[in-house]
């Protein structure tokens, strides 16, 4: 009845996942108390489970990236404080459990963390800055965002109910085949990823999509922001190489569920093949998150110096450059393979090449910089903190892109210094760069600027007081996921990257209290006008937070930087332009078909997960019913009306002849 | 009205520099694409047919992207026959053959379907997507009996690497076939219901495309795993 589920799954005899999993559990059972009893649960339905707008769904999909961004930090710090502890002597978590942990945060960070919060902001960001009023397919784009919290959910179901895997975050055969990882671990990670890969596939066909085919007037691809151009880079990797992720985890799963032989290592099976495979797109994955980065990086740095971006045909030929090249370097990751000289030297030398492109890059952002009226908001912090971190650890990078310093440096700590220096310094920087950034836009309030500048400055620290000591600690031999170790010259490091994590605790903390007093005090911190940052592109064209249809008439776009134009003018004439001719928008119905598909999807992730056949079956229809059913629907729009559109839009002009009028004397016109 | 004379070409460039096809959309329609915007920033965003199907060409090329993993694991492992029987032993070109005209001849019935919709005429359309079905189920038929065969002799996916990965990409195939029947049952059943609306024309046309991709996939298919496996 239950496949391989009995009460044998719940770790009973292990606190630390059992009293994890009760807290959460209450938490949650406790949120959604609050919810429906605070009668809050209809406007939810409403307004942003059902919501196929684009803003919203960027919204929840950032808001799952820092709740797993959190989750995934916690595994961090049982991580640094066992290795803290276990200088001869078992620390507090035993092998099976400590191996889980590091499989769950390597999986969860980059998964659940980073991707939905890089895609979360490319859905809310990418539109308002073509100008249009939504993505191409809206309710796909809401059926993505529910897969991937169904992935989430899986991982983090895995807590309580039978294991994780043990495999670390890629799960190498022959280890992760069935003779060797015999529990659910290794289930649970499959579908999990087979799930939301599924939502991430469809996100980048959304966004690709969108952005070839849905600009506003006289947008030319050479007049996209350069967000835009990043984004489009990052989802064509998306469409390129998650493709090949499924297939790979597919090979294993049949493995493991049919009694194939791709990578066993009897009747013939290739392990290779599957690090070949899973690097194939594991690599294009690292450009899928840092693109978006330096995209936004990109908007923040030529805003917060109010000049227009240094080099934009340049920075566009090396994100398409990075783009292509990032399918030509996967090799790096396994140079001990034993393809050989020739190989690895011609893998070596792609490798240091795709590295110009990233520096083209940092030379335009400095030179965006030279000479501008800088001003030291939180997200030109984060990415100034960002430009000299990201050097350091692109640096590693191309040291360990030479073979023969890679043979002796590879599964060190070294190489973990050096991803976690170009991820956090690339990508998470850039969530929080771009969070604060768009954040005004969003809700109509800013984030409050102390907590903002001191969650910087503790996670700067932070990060440098974990990594650097980690770098030397892999130069003298540490190897990676070490549960215990024995070494006296080790610790000294080990202790010194524990007080790291305690100083980014710190930052952490400070995020959090910037969001609470961020909104407690939100009428102070009110964005009026729209444009808080005065910014350049589009999407400071309309009012914050934007109304449902974003523009209530397309902008027509004449130049790279349209809304600055439109400013300008505004400025130089001390009006503004002629109100426009107003007439009816169709917009996209709300649909619970998301929500609905992933519950199936749950079920039917976790009958595979414990072998509930039944329950497969049971899933698989109900999916199909899902699809007819909303195949069948008749109307699939509705119509705002023009006087509605008028009054909104008019709302905007008000604020904005009231901006110009406060502003006549202190901005004198070029 | 007509905008496309006696411009002097100074003119003509400051009106449009960026040859975005600006003219059309101030001038007169009916020249050009119509009047419809293409997408490439002329008029704005692309009208949705051509923005649904777009979009469902990029889901296309990413399938093409997973069944090229699947080719490439079975270019690795076509020689790892441990012992067991290889292609040369198992492959019956003839059957083989029978399964490409069944699948070839159903993607000449749907692109007549196609025809027959551009035609609004709904008995047409229904009889050359039945025809299309059958065709297809057949194939599908021809493939599960081949399966059945091999496994029946011990040459089933866990027999050995080559044999898992001939199932797998062949078998992945098949499942996007079934999958395709599915949706085109569900296709003439809207259509009777429904009509030729212009969301149903859209998916048509999606369906369409899904159809004839299988069609290429399977030609690799022949190629690659039939022809090339049976001679070695």
């Amino acid at each position: 009845m239950f496949g391989k589920l009995t009460w044998d799954a719940i770790p009973w005899d292990q606190p630390i996942p059992l009293v994890a999993g009760a807290v959460v559990i209450v938490l949650l059972l406790g949120v959604i108390a609050w919810v429906i009893l605070k009668g809050y649960l209809p406007y939810l339905w409403r307004e942003w489970i059902t919501s196929v707008d684009h803003k919203r769904v960027g919204v929840m999909y950032t808001l799952l990236g820092i709740v797993m961004l959190v989750r995934g930090f916690i595994d961090a710090i049982m991580m640094r404080s066992q290795q803290a502890l276990a200088y001869q002597a078992p620390g507090y978590l035993p092998p099976e459990h400590y191996d889980q942990i590091f499989s769950a945060h390597g999986t969860i960070m980059i998964f659940f963390g980073a991707m939905p919060f890089m895609i979360g902001l490319m859905n809310f960001a990418v539109p308002l800055q073509l100008g249009v009023r939504d993505v191409a397919f809206p309710t796909l784009n809401s059926t993505s965002f529910w897969l991937t919290a169904t992935g989430a959910l899986l991982v983090n179901i895995s807590l309580v109910v039978g294991e994780f895997a043990r495999t670390g975050w890629l799960p190498y055969p022959p280890l992760s085949e069935l003779a060797y990882s015999p529990g659910v671990g290794v289930d649970y990670y499959v579908w999990a990823l087979q799930i939301s890969g599924v939502g991430t596939l469809m996100s980048g066909i959304n966004l690709v999509t969108t952005i070839l085919k849905m600009r506003a007037p006289g947008m030319s691809y050479l007049r996209m922001p350069i967000y835009c151009w990043t984004a489009l880079a990052s989802n064509l990797l998306i469409v390129a190489a998650f493709p090949i992720l499924t297939a790979t985890l597919a090979m294993l799963t049949l493995d493991r569920y049919l009694g194939f032989h791709f990578f066993t290592n009897t009747a013939g099976g290739n392990v290779m093949m599957f690090v070949n495979l899973i690097w194939a797109w594991g690599h294009p994955e690292v450009y899928i998150l840092v693109l978006p980065a330096f995209g936004i990086f990109s908007e923040v740095i030529s805003t917060f110096s109010s000049k227009p971006l240094f080099g934009y045909r340049s920075m566009v030929m090396a994100t398409m450059f990075i783009c292509v090249v990032s399918f030509m370097v996967w090799l790096h990751h396994f140079f001990t393979m034993g393809a050989g000289a020739d190989v690895n030297a011609a893998f070596g030398i792609a490798t240091s090449i795709i590295a110009v492109g990233t520096g083209v890059k940092v030379y335009n952002w400095m030179f965006t910089m030279y000479g501008g009226r800088i001003r030291f908001a939180t997200p030109m912090l984060w990415s100034v903190g960002f430009i000299v971190t990201f050097v350091i650890g692109g640096m590693t990078g191309v040291l360990l892109a030479v073979p023969p310093a890679d043979f002796q440096l590879h599964n060190s700590l070294f190489l973990v210094a050096h991803f976690h220096n170009v991820i956090i310094g690339g990508v998470v920087f850039a969530a929080f760069a771009g969070l604060t950034y768009w954040f005004p836009k969003a809700f109509g309030f800013r984030l409050h600027e102390g907590w903002g500048k001191a969650a910087f400055w503790f996670s700067l620290a932070g990060f440098y007081l974990t990594f650097m000591p980690l770098y030397v600690a892999g130069l003298l031999g540490m190897t990676r996921r070490l549960q215990h170790y024995d070494l006296a010259q080790w610790r000294p490091w080990v202790l010194l990257a524990g007080l790291g994590v305690v100083v980014t605790c710190l930052g952490v903390a400070c995020q959090i209290i910037q969001l609470v007093v961020s909104i407690r005090e939100r009428v102070e911190l009110r964005d009026e006008m729209g444009d808080p940052w005065d910014g350049r592109s589009l999407e400071w064209a309309t009012t914050s937070p934007p109304p449902a249809f974003n523009f209530a008439v397309l902008p027509d776009v004449r130049g790279e930087e349209p809304y600055w134009e439109i400013k300008r003018r505004a400025i130089e004439t001390q009006q503004l332009a002629d109100e426009p001719e107003y007439q009816a928008i169709e917009m996209p119905r709300n649909s619970p078909t998301g929500f609905i598909t992933a519950f199936f999807s749950t079920l039917t992730g976790f009958a595979l997960i414990w072998h509930i056949w039944w329950l497969v079956v049971v899933g698989l229809v109900a999916a199909y019913a899902v699809f007819v059913w909303f195949a069948w629907r008749d109307q699939d729009e509705y119509e705002i009306p023009a006087a509605e559109v008028a009054a909104a839009d008019r709302e905007r002009r008000r604020a904005r002849e009231a901006w110009l009028r406060a502003n006549v004397r202190v901005r004198e016109p070029a | 009205m007509s905008g496309s004379q006696a411009i002097p070409a100074t003119h003509a460039r400051d009106a449009d520099p960026y040859k975005l096809g600006r003219a059309p959309y101030h001038g007169a329609a009916g020249h050009g694409h119509g009047g419809e915007p293409t997408g490439h920033g002329a008029g704005g965003p692309a009208p949705k047919r051509v923005i649904v199907g777009f979009g469902f060409w990029i889901f296309l090329l990413s399938d093409i992207v997973m069944f090229s993993a699947f080719f490439a694991a079975h270019a690795v492992l076509a020689d790892s026959t441990a012992g067991g029987p290889s292609g040369k032993d198992l492959f019956d070109l003839t059957h083989v053959a029978l399964e490409t005209a069944l699948l070839l001849a159903s993607s000449f019935t749907c692109g007549m379907a196609a025809v027959a919709t551009e035609a609004r005429s709904q008995l047409w359309t229904q009889v050359f997507l039945l025809v299309t079905g059958l065709l297809g189920l057949g194939f599908l038929i021809l493939e599960v009996q081949e399966f059945a065969h091999m496994i029946g002799i011990d040459a089933g996916p866990g027999r050995s690497a080559f044999l898992s990965s001939f199932f797998a990409v062949v078998g992945c195939h098949g499942l996007h076939v079934t999958a395709g029947l599915l949706w085109l049952g569900t296709m003439m059943a809207q259509i009777f219901v429904k009509g030729f609306r212009p969301p149903i024309l859209r998916r048509l046309l999606c369906f369409n495309l899904f159809w004839h991709a299988l069609d290429i996939i399977w030609v690799a298919l022949f190629t690659i795993v039939y022809l090339i496996g049976a001679g070695a």
